[in-house]
């Protein structure tokens, strides 16, 4: 199957959130893939509110099984998160644990006004009723492929599909 | 009980001689070798194809941790270990608890072992009362007792004006003193070699000069006064030097070396193995080559198990605090074949080590594979291989650096006044009288 | 004896005993986990929920506050239950050996050993008999190792100098009886420092400590010259005693730590103490509390580091 063209479907999420939320609102890109589009989002938005980027490492339900994985990054949310008005950005959206995770993490900085997410790409698959606000595309995968986000060198978004074991 | 022991090869140290040959026992002493006397029907045929018929072991040092220190081993099953080791003569340090200073605890000793009719022991007394280095040990007392020679087996003495006069004193009577070249204060607090493994692991060292500056205080004393000394247990290299000097300058001097130092060095402490927790401590490789150039070139005379069993409260504990000392008496056979295996030293040669050589050291006649000599035997297969682990150990003391290690070497039979005490098929007999 | 005991077959840390043999990548594993823990300390909610669940037993042999503070404010940031025991009014007194008190106390469920004792080796004899599942960090055994001391001070350098490849690094005092200096020179070599020296009169340096990779100084002028880390070490009193020093005051004359003498090294040059600093014995209080010290922070870096060593661990 060919996977839809990143670069439009970041257009296509600018969009909705232009239209939807606030110039208040702020950006919290989850490591790495969010980030990445949270950040081109903060820039086509002309949002004032700095970017935040959280790592869930220390807050996933799968730590008893896989441990801590190498590679953890610092989260920095340069902003108050008591009172703020948050959307939550992450590449694929799949079981929902990681923005469970997110969640968790968020509010051990303060309690938010409110928490959106957005989406680029929604593969289905949920485990927790985790839904998103803004979503760009829905797709759907064979349960041992993965969807990944990627960059280029000049910054070019693409997705890409890999079979597990292949 | 008359036996016959066919097909084996015969080793005599004392002539430095291997030959296959059968060997018949009678009345406690070796009856024939070669051909079978007229009329001799033996009580028990032993079958030794493949295996070796050499004098039993002598041991310079093993403590049977008796009187006083029962929980770490008994008379019982330490003399099970030594027979199962091939020992058939052991001497054993005064450091029990009350120490060897007093007759009567020697008599009972030897009574206790001579009861249990296994291998002989030689006590040796206490060169000095509670071994406090302070007062002189009535040593024709204890001589009379049974003490072979008198000993100091701690840490040098601090007093050497009494350990002058306590030579001088044993020179009156011609006996010998043996002592452990280990200065008190150099040693203190020290656990380990003082070298680059006890750096790494943090650990306290006794450093070489330890030895050194002990022996030549007791050199010096022993040319004065004239003793006879046998100086216990050397680890370093520079020590068998010293000891090389005094053996050219013609002192009345022997040496031993323990079992374990032959083959070990301050490397297999690893991390922090409790077992390698020795005294005196196990040094460098350099110091081991020296420790096994002294032996091939006779330097040191003797290896012995130095076995000192300790319980396993003692060692499992941090390396520090853990108690010195190893079980021996059932490596010693085998560790001699090794280091004999590696140096290429022949059999006769480095059985001699474990044999005549004691037997020379403590000045008791010598044992030959001769007809008329006293049976005190042990036949071995010298190429069977075993565990060293805590089921295959006789000893109470399963304290060794080596458990986990294959080792070549196993007694099939000891024989001790020409009755068969050990016969590994059927465990440790009690000796029977006739 | 496994040299290996701290490492799995698959290359995981089961243990933190010594940083001796530990592989680079763990070394590094460790300080960029902590830099995330960092920032965890700088929110308002000090708190992950990583090891809720999991009891650590603080195992103290050898009295210490301050380390074991640090270690159960770091086990209670991780969400852990801490239960502290101060094993020299406890049973052990009572006769109770050292792997007695750690079945008993294995019976209760812990996940996590933080052991501190006074002879070297304790750790390692502990996580030699401890399950498969519950793992051990070696919070100062003797003369031998402190590997979290060592870790944190790692992230200290890299903070404040960036990396480690164009170090000297200068340590002082007495390396002799000191588990931080050894474990300090395992790190620092691992990680790659291309000059390691140690500054002491002869009575202080272990026989053969050049062979873990350090030159040698008496002279501690020539010691600290351009040196880029000045490590300096804690002078406990006993030492007078044994016969090694005559005084802390001819002591603090060679090797104690002066702005003179800090001048030698270079002008950016950082200083650093694992503390508790005997204030005019090793160090004096104008380069403790001057400009290129940064023992404070080490304090709080040391939080971070051992949230991630426990972090790591009790993934494993």
């Amino acid at each position: 199957m060919t996977l839809p063209d990143a670069e439009s479907l970041i257009a296509r999420l600018a969009e909705q959130i232009r239209r939807d939320a606030g110039q208040g609102v702020a950006l919290i890109g989850i490591y790495t893939g969010g980030v990445w589009i949270a950040e081109r989002l903060h820039q086509m938005l002309g949002l004032s509110t700095p970017v935040g980027t959280i790592d869930v490492a220390f807050y996933r339900d799968d730590y008893k099984k896989t441990g801590l994985r190498a590679g953890v990054r610092p989260s920095d949310i340069p902003f108050r998160v008591e009172d703020a008005d948050i959307i939550l950005v992450d590449d694929v959206l799949y079981t929902g644990r990681t923005i469970r995770a997110a969640l968790n993490e968020i509010f051990d900085y303060g309690r938010p006004t409110s928490v959106r997410l957005a989406a680029l790409v929604d593969r289905g698959g949920r485990q927790l009723p985790i839904c998103p606000q803004f979503v760009a595309a829905a797709v759907e995968v064979a349960l041992d492929q993965t969807i990944e986000l990627q960059r280029d060198q000049s910054g070019r978004f693409s997705l890409a599909l890999t079979t597990r074991g292949a | 009980m008359k036996i016959q022991i066919e097909n084996a090869t015969l080793i005599d140290p004392a002539a430095d001689s291997e030959r296959s040959q059968d060997l018949f026992i009678a009345d406690g002493r070796i009856a024939a070798v070669g051909e079978r006397p007229t009329g001799f029907k033996p009580d028990r045929m032993l079958n030794a194809s493949g295996l070796v018929v050499s004098p039993g072991l002598v041991d310079l040092s093993a403590r049977l941790r008796e009187p006083g220190l029962e929980y770490k081993a008994t008379l019982e099953s330490e003399m099970q270990a030594a027979v199962a080791g091939g020992v058939t003569s052991l001497v054993c340090p005064p450091d029990t608890d009350p120490p060897l200073d007093e007759p009567g605890l020697v008599e009972m000793l030897k009574f206790r072992a001579r009861s249990l009719d296994q291998a002989r022991v030689y006590p040796l007394g206490a060169l000095t009362q509670g071994l406090k280095g302070e007062r002189l040990t009535e040593m024709a007392e204890l001589h009379d007792a049974g003490c072979v020679a008198f000993s100091q087996p701690g840490a040098s003495m601090t007093d050497n004006q009494v350990l002058m006069r306590a030579l001088e004193y044993a020179t009156t009577f011609g006996f010998a003193v043996w002592l452990r070249p280990q200065d008190a204060t150099l040693s203190r607090g020290g656990v380990a070699h003082d070298g680059e493994v006890a750096t790494r692991l943090g650990l306290a060292g006794i450093p070489v000069c330890a030895e050194t500056v002990a022996l030549s205080s007791i050199l010096i004393l022993a040319r004065e006064t004239g003793a006879r000394i046998h100086l216990c247990r050397l680890s370093s290299a520079e020590g068998v030097e010293m000891v090389r000097e005094a053996k050219r300058l013609g002192m009345a001097v022997t040496s031993d070396v323990s079992a374990h130092h032959v083959h070990l060095s301050d490397l297999d402490l690893g991390y922090f193995d409790p077992n390698c927790n020795l005294i005196p401590p196990l040094r460098s490789q350099r110091d081991r080559e020296a420790l096994r150039a002294g032996l091939a070139d006779g330097t040191i005379d003797a290896i012995c198990s130095d076995h000192a069993p300790v319980d396993d409260d003692g060692k499992q504990v941090p390396f520090a605090q853990a108690e010195p000392g190893a079980t021996g008496l059932e490596l010693l056979l085998p560790l001699t074949l090794k280091w004999a295996r590696e140096a290429r030293i022949s059999l006769p040669a480095a059985l001699a080590r474990v044999t005549t050589e004691p037997l020379r050291v403590l000045g008791l006649p010598t044992l030959r594979i001769a007809a008329g000599q006293v049976a005190d035997l042990c036949v071995f297969d010298p190429e069977a291989w075993w565990r060293v682990d805590r089921g295959a150990l006789h000893s109470q003391g399963k304290n060794t650096p080596l458990l986990g290690m294959e080792l070549q070497g196993r007694v099939r039979y000891t024989v001790v006044g020409g009755r068969i005490v050990f016969d590994a098929r059927s465990g440790t007999l009690k000796g029977v009288r006739e | 004896m496994n040299a290996d005991l701290q490492i799995s077959a698959e290359g995981k840390l089961q243990h933190l005993l010594t940083t001796e043999g530990l592989p680079p990548q763990i070394l590094l594993q460790i300080l960029d986990t902590a830099r995330s823990f960092v920032s965890v300390t700088e929110r308002e909610v000090k708190k992950v929920p990583l090891l809720r669940g999991k009891a650590i037993f603080n195992l103290f042999f050898e009295p210490s506050t301050r380390t074991r503070t640090t270690f159960e404010i770091a086990a209670k940031r991780l969400s852990a239950d801490v239960v502290n025991l101060n094993i020299a009014t406890s049973s052990h007194t009572k006769g109770e050996t050292l792997l007695d008190t750690v079945a008993n106390l294995t019976a209760m469920h812990a996940d996590m050993f933080i052991v501190r004792h006074s002879e070297s080796g304790a750790a390692h004899l502990i996580a030699r008999n401890v399950g498969p599942d519950i793992h051990v960090i070696n919070a100062g055994d003797g003369r031998h190792a402190h590997p979290t001391q060592a870790l944190l001070d790692m992230f200290t350098i890299r903070h404040y100098k960036g990396g480690f490849n164009n170090l000297r690094v200068a340590i002082v005092g007495d390396i002799l009886h000191s588990r931080v200096a050894r474990s300090e020179i395992h790190a620092l070599t691992t990680l790659g420092v291309p000059e390691v020296r140690v500054i002491g009169p002869r009575t202080l340096l272990p026989r053969q400590v050049q062979n873990l990779g350090v030159h040698v100084y008496h002279d501690m002028e020539a010691g600290l010259k351009d040196v880029d880390v000045v490590m300096m070490l804690r002078l406990q009193h006993e030492r007078m005693n044994g016969a090694l020093l005559p005084s802390a005051g001819e002591f603090f004359k060679s090797y104690g730590l002066t702005p003179e003498k800090l001048m030698h090294a270079k002008p950016d040059a950082i200083v650093m103490h694992p503390g508790p600093m005997n204030r005019g014995v090793e160090i004096d209080s104008a380069v403790a509390d001057g400009r290129q010290s940064v023992i404070l922070p080490q304090v709080t870096f040391g939080i971070a580091v051992r949230m991630a060593v426990m972090g790591i661990l009790a993934g494993n």
